[in-house]
């Protein structure tokens, strides 16, 4: 049997069958479905473009609250968790093999646990009563005078969602440019010192950085597509969709609202392509300015 | 000023300089490790203490009540624990063998087979890496309820088990093998497939490690099909009844320690599995580059 599989057919067709299956056709229905009125209990009726045109228009949600709420936390969360990703990853690099295992395993792990999961535990150390460990400290060390309802108020729950997304994320990109920097040829950082290098900074940009350049492409991608993926954090964490007044309201959550539960799917599928495009550009940006292919 | 051994990049010795970076490293290391340690000692505490006022970060009296409890909620609830266990262990060990396989075969397929179009195919590869699933929920639910698999385990499997970065993780590794290692089996009267069982998985098998792990990973954590897909409440997975159980008891106090044990099963595999293969999964990631 082996022995005659020669065609490429053998090797291709499994992963790309399903990947039409599962990726292309999906998001090409998507793109097909923004154009209707969907209620998933009528055949889908063609609207042109009314949906993207009251997303821009008429949901207020959107543009005063999700759309804001997106970009506030893809551009915190994003270009944080990616230039930590990398400062960590260069120090890992400058400590001898086996402290620099041991220090990678915890600073991965977050990103091993299960974000809803992990939800609940959250939703207690930042519980809003006085028993929430957070409040308890607080209360102890005199900082504040009664608890706060973290999770529950507007101004507090963006914030946190934030840091627990930059908590876990230290996952496939870190670990890529930790890699990167190990694999660097020594004999460079040795050349670069004959021919004038001085410090530790000057190697980052002149040697460090240029070396693994497809690693913090890589490690680019994966921060902007991990940001888009952890959004769904603030539902999570209030307990509700909507987010309390909105305030942790980002795009996934906003499909989730009109696809599932109030089963507008045309309408959802609309904001589904924006979320693409938005991710895509994201990503082409990111890639522009760490230089593609020079 | 020439490097040497205690001060350049992946250092064989300890350096008075390395200080500096082990200053910062370890506290933000403790820093985030503390979420963790806060799960186990709770996981661990007896009501009592779940209780406590001012609430302590640490167990004092351990105990394993809260996962005897987790089991036997489940049973009462008429689906045994074992159930949920049983169904994740089997959607994720046959679907982590899937995405080894056919990601691998498409890996090789790109890498060395000659074909019209494959730069074109590993192009949209690169470009799905920056799909986002959640957002093509709806369509993938229509997918699968024409393709009549709702309700089954497959449709547990088959969405998962595409994985664009599995995909280009081994498609890396393979471009390093030399071809002559190829030709040569050729000459031999190896066939392709041939070639990729008896030589290309033994050396490419730091990268099918890694991607078994980001496989066992997504599988193993997925809820998303347990809640679109499936509406047989004895055909959903340890992690979604995980969920639903963390998101209904994580409320209370009393159900707070049940949480925390359920975050903890969820966590100890992905952890285990993780350590053991790191320095495959180090190897491969060098190859990761978008070039």
């Amino acid at each position: 049997m082996l022995k005659r599989m020669n065609h490429p057919a053998w090797f291709i067709l499994p992963y790309w069958i399903l990947f039409s299956l599962f990726i292309i056709i999906p998001v090409v229905i998507a793109m097909g479905l923004s154009f209707t009125y969907f209620n998933s209990i009528q055949a889908p009726r063609y609207i042109g473009v009314t949906n993207y045109i009251e997303l821009i228009t008429m949901d207020n949600i959107f543009m005063q609250n999700v759309l804001p709420n997106t970009v506030k936390f893809a551009l915190i969360v994003g270009p944080i968790g990616y230039l930590l990703s990398f400062l960590l990853a260069w120090m890992l690099a400058q400590i001898p093999q086996k402290p620099r295992t041991v220090l990678a395993i915890i600073l991965y792990s977050p990103s091993l646990t299960m974000g809803v999961a992990m939800a609940s535990m959250w939703r207690i150390i930042f519980s809003g009563d006085a028993n929430g460990y957070l409040n308890s400290w607080l209360l102890n060390w005199g900082v504040i005078l009664e608890p706060i309802q973290f999770l529950q108020s507007p101004q507090y729950l963006m914030n946190i969602m934030i840091i627990v997304s930059l908590w876990s994320s230290m996952g496939v990109g870190f670990l890529a440019m930790l890699a990167g920097v190990l694999n660097i040829d020594q004999t460079l950082y040795e050349a670069a010192y004959i021919d004038g290098i001085k410090n530790r900074t000057q190697e980052i940009f002149y040697i460090t950085i240029p070396q693994m350049r497809p690693q913090m492409l890589f490690g680019a991608v994966m921060a902007v597509v991990g940001t888009f993926q952890a959004g769904g954090i603030g539902v999570a964490l209030s307990g509700s969709n909507p987010t309390p007044q909105y305030a942790g309201q980002l795009i996934v959550n906003h499909i989730e609202d009109f696809g599932f539960i109030r089963y507008a799917m045309g309408y959802a599928s609309a904001i589904s392509v924006v979320l693409l495009a938005l991710v895509y550009m994201l990503s082409k940006v990111t890639q522009k300015i760490l230089g593609e292919r020079d | 000023m020439a490097s040497f051994q205690g001060t350049k990049i992946n250092p064989t010795s300890f350096h008075r300089s390395q200080l500096t970076f082990y200053a910062f490293l370890i506290p933000l290391s403790i820093l985030m490790l503390l979420p963790i340690l806060f799960i186990i000692n709770h996981a661990f505490k007896p009501i009592s203490e779940l209780f406590a006022y001012p609430p302590a970060f640490f167990v004092k009296n351990p105990t394993m009540n809260n996962f005897t409890e987790l089991a036997r909620i489940s049973s009462g609830s008429g689906i045994p624990f074992s159930r949920y266990l049983i169904n994740s262990l089997l959607i994720t060990s046959i679907g982590v063998f899937f995405a080894i396989t056919i990601t691998a075969l498409s890996a090789y397929g790109l890498s060395k087979l000659h074909f019209k179009g494959k730069k074109a195919l590993f192009e949209i590869n690169t470009l799905a890496l920056m799909f986002v699933p959640i957002a093509v929920q709806i369509p993938r639910y229509l997918v699968i309820a024409r393709m009549g698999i709702i309700d089954t385990y497959l449709a547990h499997i088959l969405p998962v088990v595409v994985m664009p970065v599995a995909m280009f993780l081994i498609k890396q590794f393979i471009d390093q093998t030399p071809n002559e290692l190829i030709e040569s089996a050729k000459i031999d009267g190896a066939s392709e497939m041939q070639i990729f069982y008896h030589i290309i998985v033994p050396i490419v098998s730091p990268a099918i490690a890694t991607v078994g792990i980001l496989a066992f990973q997504a599988i193993w954590n997925d809820t998303s099909t347990s809640t679109i897909f499936i509406t047989d409440e004895s055909k959903r997975t340890l992690a979604f009844y995980m969920m639903s159980l963390t998101s209904s008891v994580g409320n209370n106090i009393a159900g707070q320690g049940m949480a925390a044990a359920a975050s903890l099963i969820m966590f100890i595999p992905n952890l285990v599995l993780f350590v053991f293969l790191q320095s495959k999964v180090m190897n491969t990631m060098a190859h990761s580059g978008i070039k």
